[in-house]
């Protein structure tokens, strides 16, 4: 069937901020369908509220509206627009529930939009647990039988009819508290009853139990004249009870035979079919590894994480397909683009194995719990290619870039093989590295497979690795062992960890031997066709695939920011992409190295040249040796790419831009603090230290509160705020925890208002495209804190120190491209924080909302040309005449006991966008944004402030008790503001009685907390509890009058009733 | 221990030796599946070849009782890169390596399959050796290459008696030119009553036996050898009565009715192969192991219509015969290792079959 030619216009929902379980994958699959559909003539409208997005640049869609994503933005944005269609399968769950909701209010059909892609009745069928259950029972799909009770004699009767083992789930209690696995009557007697009493509704599920069941996934597709095909199988090496997104998963099935492997694909065919989907969907199955028994657990009718990562690991471009679909192509009418020569019509081939592994963010919350289960907590994930499952799992764990280069972790080599067996029953993040000890220790794969449900096959292989370890341990080996050891995927690094040399002496014992590494083709076709996609994994192999063209361009690497983390998000992603782009368009032959399988710098057609592997020195410094590049961009990887500067430097690779020389003036204490004095910059009094004495000593003598953080980290990791000696010796404890290469700052902390500007310098001129202002003062992470654009309270004489602070710096450090600086103005100073000479966090934000191209401007200058003549002039770029707002978002619900109280360390996932043309509208947009409810007349706020904020609280609650909201304080607070006639009731504090706070908050009625911590204990248990109760309750919790106060604004003098969609395209 | 595999273009693999340690000449061909060795081993079809699976992991299930496609493995030679040493699966009962051992079947690991299946790729399928000696003679071990053909393969598959299999549905009978199970299986599914000969019966002895329909099986080698054959696939045509060939039957249908068959530069085997059907406007994922096919123009429109082509490229997949309820697939509708989706085909032959008994009635 042809295209179908009613269709012009087609709006396209995004994803909204990075959340986890809601990352980059749908920025990559959004920007792939918009670019599908662009390529077909039609006009793309996009409504998305993270400006960090690829798929927001005016470049990707015609029409792009950064807003809120909402019914009514959405609503507004439709009768402006008028789009011909909806396509609602790319915005992952958010995009999915507001094109039925835009369905079932009516306004698709009063506007003539047409849903494309999959309708509502099989969204409905696919989404709503009945619809789902009843479809699947038609198509003869067994689900996992389950049962909501209220009574435990109703739980014993309905598992009498399923069987024992059951899962009992209490209703309404987070992280599942009070449920278990009930393997007989008693067991589930008792654990029905205790659930019963701890449910608020006095409800528990009963389902049949699955865990240990394998977990299986099939991405299919499906056109509209009813053609299904298989993208790609996958297999999660921990069984069910694991979300998949926090899994390692390896592509194709590994321990699957002809027989399961055939009745699961039919299976995931017969659901799409009957779902009528015409595109892509996600079927996720249980397979009992005793029999043919399986259950679907899960169908998502929409491009998905699952449908990213099989993207990446097959070739097959799934969200560009699906798009062409959506048109009305049928499959065998779509090209193959990878081989140029096939179709859209047929099943990948894998010739190797993929694996895919959660990046978890325990490296920054430590004090999180690192259990995994059905709640998903990485925040994004690596993939690896190899031609054996050891090499692909070991190429995965250096990309996670955790200082891990092996399946050997310190912390339980020191463990007893006792404790390793305790360990082997725990669910988390570290389960892999506690089965590989537990084979050292001599515990057999069989008691391993008992304890963990881990498939035996999957054991062995990690066997083998555990086995040669053992063989390199004996000292330095002869050209086949290397040569087998290279084979199995061990870095350098680590065999010279284990034979007791350096990294570069075994690098050039392979050289002696001629050890080098080879590289394949992924091309979607297991060799059977001829491709002309340039998609690179290292082995170690006979053939090398990827010959070096030389076609007179001059060739340039990017390397990408891996994994996806707090503090280094999809921004840094925007930024490879854009300079790729900028490159491509100055004549260059383009070279990226990335492994983060959910971006868009991956997709096989962004760079003339892609290496799916880790952003270590030996594998970039291989993919150097191979493709001798012209010169080397690291400006825009952000702290991955960054660290990799001298490796790519001490090659003799020149770096384009500012050198790795550069770089490290920027990171060198010293060396900082000379460029500082020479250009007459003040800066916070500190020191650089390597122990706790000397950070003692350095925080004693320039006075306490001082920030204590690692150098050479991005997103304020392991920053804190000291204000004791005992601070500082906990803070270096944690800091000392992971691998330091890189002194330790102590800096004396100045709490004024803080100012961030990017700019590009091209060793004369610089251009700052504008100056962003924190609504929060200093002591909160710049990522954390809302800021705006163009600043509010910055006086012209600041902007123009500023400027020259910068351009000055800039000078000195030797930045050619990108320097981004903090600033603090404080007493009617500007102080500078910290440079950082590369791209940051703000610039598509602030690339977005002015106009300005930066990273093709810095990418221009850093091959030689000038600000003066690239058309956008220099020094401040004219302010426009919109304000706008960037509001950080949290994924705090995810992640059990992580304190949300904001501070010098990054906790944020994400953000999003409000854009209007005033301040407090801005703000109201980017509030709702970030789905944070403003309160409003009649709203419950509960005040508990610590003593130095008291007074500012009385303004706010003033302001408050104005906008006809209810105070409630504890104590100190509530004598605090009835001494000054404020309205307030008293709420009780904890272990003083009930009802206390808690209650109120767990009963519902409260709106809002304002909750200022003192900083001087690192957990304060009540306040904890409070802020964890809060995320868990749903009520909003700011831990900032600064906050508090933009609210306030937001509330005070924004308007709901008026809020108009901004095209950024027409700015 | 070492083993070496060499082509016929002289290009040499180095690798270890799995299963038998015996020397073996045969022609090397890739298969792009990614489950289903055990399967694919025991295809008859593969008679005369050694396979190259382009799938890395090999042996991670093991083998089992069940899944043989016929009485013993027929391909002559496995070459993987990597063996798993223990299968890890409920069914298995035996590790891939101890298979291949118990069957004598020449294996080798550790090589660069993917380069492997480059050179068979871009030079065409051609024979190879794989060899343990240490000090192997390079020039005797080329002669042997250069005089192997793959010939007499379907005598050498085929069943040498015939056996009946009752049931309750249309009496069928099926040509066993080298069938695999799943064949007798599906149509046994359906309730067939189903005899099975062997390659070489005379048309007349099975159409004295008045049977409601013919099935003709899939099977090894190059269908124009089968000269004997061809004239009693011609009579079965003459007859009227329903017949379904898949693969080689397809083919020698196609010789038998007067189209040209010819040899591809390196066939189609894997269980990815989209093919479309005409008819329906629908195309379907399919197991496919050929290396000949019919070649389109030369199938008189008179006698057939091409009912299926290949989406990949364009060649033929299937005939529907004009003049007799006779239609003939080129790809594997009984699957076994692939995909099951055009399983209909089975279902189709026998409402065709069931059709026609209604009306004889």
């Amino acid at each position: 069937m042809p295209k179908d030619s009613t269709l012009k216009k087609v709006l396209v929902i995004g994803s909204g901020p990075i959340v986890i379980g809601q990352a980059a994958e749908f920025d990559y699959a959004g920007t792939q369908a918009c670019r599908a559909l662009k390529e077909e003539g039609i006009e793309v409208v996009l409504v998305n509220s993270n400006p960090a997005t690829i798929m927001t640049d005016k470049d990707v869609a015609d029409h792009v509206y950064i807003e809120p994503l909402n019914v009514y933005t959405l609503a507004a944005v439709i009768e402006r627009e008028r789009p011909d269609a909806l396509l609602p399968t790319l915005g992952g769950q958010i995009g999915l529930n507001l094109a039925m909701n835009l369905t079932e209010d009516g306004t698709l059909d009063k506007y003539g939009v047409r849903l494309l892609g999959t309708s509502a009745e099989s969204i409905r069928k696919a989404e709503d647990r009945q619809g789902f259950k009843d479809t699947m029972e038609s198509i003869g799909q067994p689900c996992i039988v389950s049962k909501v009770v209220t009574t435990v004699q109703g739980a014993v009767d309905f598992t009498d009819e399923i069987g024992y083992p059951v899962i009992v789930r209490p209703a309404y209690t987070l992280g599942g508290t009070g449920g278990g696995i009930a393997y007989d009557e008693a067991m589930l007697r008792e654990i029905a009853d205790r659930g019963i009493s701890l449910s608020r509704v006095g409800e528990v599920l009963i389902e049949r139990c699955i865990s240990g069941w394998k977990e299986i996934e099939f991405e299919v597709m499906r056109d509209s004249a009813g053609n299904v095909i298989t993208i790609c199988s996958m297999e999660n090496l921990d069984p069910v009870g694991v979300h998949t997104g926090d899994s390692i998963v390896i592509a194709p099935t590994q321990t699957l035979a002809n027989k399961e492997y055939q009745m699961l694909r039919t299976a995931a065919l017969d659901i799409i079919s009957a779902l009528e989907i015409e595109g892509g969907c996600n079927c996720q199955f249980a397979l009992n590894p005793e029999s043919y028994e399986y259950a679907v657990i899960e169908v998502n009718p929409r491009v998905s994480r699952s449908s990213a990562l099989a993207s990446k690991a097959t070739g097959y471009p799934i969200a560009k397909v699906a798009a062409k679909i959506a048109l009305g192509y049928t499959l065998d009418e779509i090209p193959n683009a990878v081989t140029g020569k096939t179709t859209a019509c047929f099943e990948p081939a894998l010739d190797y194995c993929v694996m895919k592994l959660p990046r978890l963010p325990f490296d920054k919350f430590t004090t999180a719990k690192r259990t995994l289960g059905t709640q998903m907590k990485a925040t994004g994930e690596v993939m690896a290619i190899g031609n054996s499952f050891a090499n692909a799992l070991l190429k995965a764990i250096r990309s996670l870039e955790l200082n891990v280069h092996s399946l050997k972790l310190p912390k339980l080599q020191a463990m007893s093989t006792k404790k390793i067996w305790d360990k082997l029953s725990d669910i988390d993040d570290e389960r892999i590295f506690v089965v590989a000890e537990a084979l050292r220790r001599g515990i057999t794969p069989e008691e391993i497979n008992r304890i963990t449900k881990i498939d035996i096959w999957f054991i062995d292989r990690i066997g083998t690795i555990v086995n040669l370890e053992n063989r390199l341990s004996q000292g330095i080996p002869d050209a086949k062992t290397l040569r087998f050891a290279k084979e199995v995927g061990f870095a350098d690094s680590f065999i010279a960890e284990l034979c007791g040399v350096t990294r570069v002496d075994i690098r050039e014992l392979r050289r002696k031997y001629g050890i080098q590494p080879t590289y394949k083709m992924v091309d979607t076709c297991a060799a059977e066709f001829d491709a002309q996609t340039p998609y690179y994994y290292s082995t170690y192999d006979i053939e090398n695939e990827s010959v070096p063209v030389d076609n007179g361009k001059r060739k340039v690497l990017v390397l990408g920011s891996g994994p996806i983390r707090i503090g280094q998000g999809i921004e840094f992603d925007y930024c490879s992409v854009h300079s790729v782009w900028a490159l491509k368009r100055l004549g260059c032959e383009t070279i990226i190295v990335n492994n983060n399988p959910e971006t868009v710098s991956t997709d096989f057609d962004i760079a003339d040249r892609l290496y799916f592997e880790p952003l270590t020195p030996e594998d970039v410094e291989q993919i150097v040796e191979l493709e001798k590049p012209w010169g080397a961009v690291v400006q825009f990887g952000g702290q991955t790419a960054i660290k990799l500067a001298k490796t790519l430097a001490d090659m003799g690779l020149p770096i384009l831009g500012t050198s790795a020389d550069g770089v490290d003036a920027a990171e060198d204490r010293e060396r900082f603090d000379e460029i500082l004095n020479l250009c007459g910059i003040p800066r916070a009094a500190g020191h650089t230290i390597f122990t706790v004495e000397e950070a003692i000593a350095a925080a004693n003598q320039v006075g306490y509160p001082v920030l204590v953080r690692p150098s050479y980290v991005l997103g304020g990791q392991g920053m804190e705020i000291a204000y004791n000696d005992d601070n500082i010796r906990d803070f270096m404890r944690i800091i000392n925890m992971t691998a330091q290469e890189h002194p330790i700052l102590v800096d004396k902390y100045l709490m004024g208002r803080e100012v961030e500007v990017d700019g590009v310098f091209d060793g004369e001129d610089i251009l700052i495209p504008g100056i962003m202002e924190h609504v929060e003062r200093a002591g909160i992470h710049s990522g954390d804190s809302i800021s705006v654009y163009p600043p509010l309270n910055v006086a012209e004489k600041h902007k123009q120190t500023i400027l020259r602070y910068t351009r000055d710096l800039a000078k000195h450090l030797g930045v050619i491209g990108l320097i981004n600086v903090q600033f603090i103005i404080y007493h009617d100073e500007v102080y500078i924080i910290e440079a950082n000479p590369r791209s940051s966090r703000t610039i598509p934000y602030i690339s977005k909302v002015t106009g300005v191209p930066i990273i093709d401007l810095a990418t221009r200058v850093m091959l030689g040309a000038k600000l003066k003549d690239l058309g956008y002039g220099v020094d401040i770029y004219p302010e426009g005449r919109y304000y706008a707002v960037k509001m950080p978002v949290f994924s705090f619900e995810k992640l059990t006991d992580v304190d949300t109280n904001l501070g010098p360390e990054m906790k944020s996932t994400g953000e999003c966008l409000g854009l209007a043309d005033s301040f407090p509208q801005a703000l109201l947009k980017a509030f709702k944004g970030a789905n944070m409810k403003v309160p409003k007349k009649g709203s419950r706020v509960i005040l508990t402030v610590k003593d130095e904020d008291k007074a500012e609280t009385l303004e706010l609650a003033r302001e408050m008790v104005e906008l006809g909201m209810e105070l409630y304080a504890t104590q100190g607070t509530y004598d605090y503001l009835t001494e000054r006639d404020v309205p307030v009731h008293f709420i009780q504090r904890l272990g003083h009685g009930h009802p206390n706070i808690l209650d109120m908050i767990q009963s519902g009625v409260v709106d809002m907390i304002l909750n200022t911590p003192r900083r001087t204990q690192r957990e304060d248990g009540d306040g904890w509890r409070i802020r964890r109760a809060a995320v868990e309750h749903s009520v909003l919790c700011l831990t900032s009058t600064d906050t508090c106060r933009a609210i306030l604004t937001a509330r005070k003098e924004g308007h709901s009733e008026q809020i108009v969609p901004v095209d950024i395209t027409r700015l | 221990m070492k083993a070496t595999l060499i082509l016929e273009n002289g290009a040499v693999f180095e690798g270890e030796s799995i299963g038998s340690t015996e020397d073996v000449v045969c022609e090397m061909v890739f298969n792009t599946s990614m489950v289903g060795y055990q399967e694919i081993l025991t295809d008859p079809s593969y008679a005369g070849q050694g396979v190259v699976m382009t799938y890395p992991l090999i042996g991670n299930y093991g083998t089992n009782d069940e899944d043989d496609e016929s009485e013993h493995p027929w391909a002559e030679a496995l070459v993987i890169r990597h063996l798993a040493p223990r299968g890890s699966n409920f069914r298995c009962t035996s590790t891939l390596n101890d298979y291949l051992i118990r069957h004598g079947i020449t294996g080798i690991q550790d090589i660069d399959t993917r380069a492997l299946t480059r050179i068979l790729r871009i030079q065409g399928v051609m024979n190879g050796v794989i060899t343990c000696e240490e000090n192997y003679d390079l020039d005797a071990l080329m002669e042997r290459m250069h005089a192997y053909r793959v010939q007499g393969t379907v005598e050498r598959v085929s069943c040498k008696e015939i056996t009946h299999i009752p049931g309750d549905g249309p009496r069928i009978a099926l040509y066993d030119f080298g069938e695999k199970r799943n064949m007798a299986n599906r149509l046994l599914h359906y309730g067939c009553d189903l005899t099975i000969y062997p390659a070489h019966t005379p048309a007349e002895t099975v159409l004295a036996e008045g049977y409601d329909g013919i099935m003709l099986s899939n099977g090894p080698g190059d269908p124009a050898d089968c000269v004997d054959i061809i004239p009693q696939v011609r009579k079965l045509y003459e007859s009227g009565i329903p017949i379904f060939a898949v693969c080689l039957g397809h083919q020698l249908m196609a010789l038998a009715t007067g189209a040209r068959s010819r040899k591809m530069r390196f066939g189609h085997r894997g269980a990815n192969h989209p093919v479309k059907d005409l008819a329906r406007n629908r195309c379907y994922i399919t197991s496919q192991n050929h290396g000949y096919v019919i070649e389109a123009e030369s199938v008189d429109p008179e006698i057939a219509e091409i009912s299926h082509i290949n989406v990949n490229d364009g060649s033929l997949e299937g005939l529907r015969y004009r003049q007799k309820p006779v239609f003939t697939v080129q790809f594997h509708p009984e699957a076994s290792p692939g995909p099951v989706d055009t399983d209909y085909l089975f279902r189709s032959f026998l409402d065709v079959v069931e059709q026609r008994m209604k009306e004889a009635e």
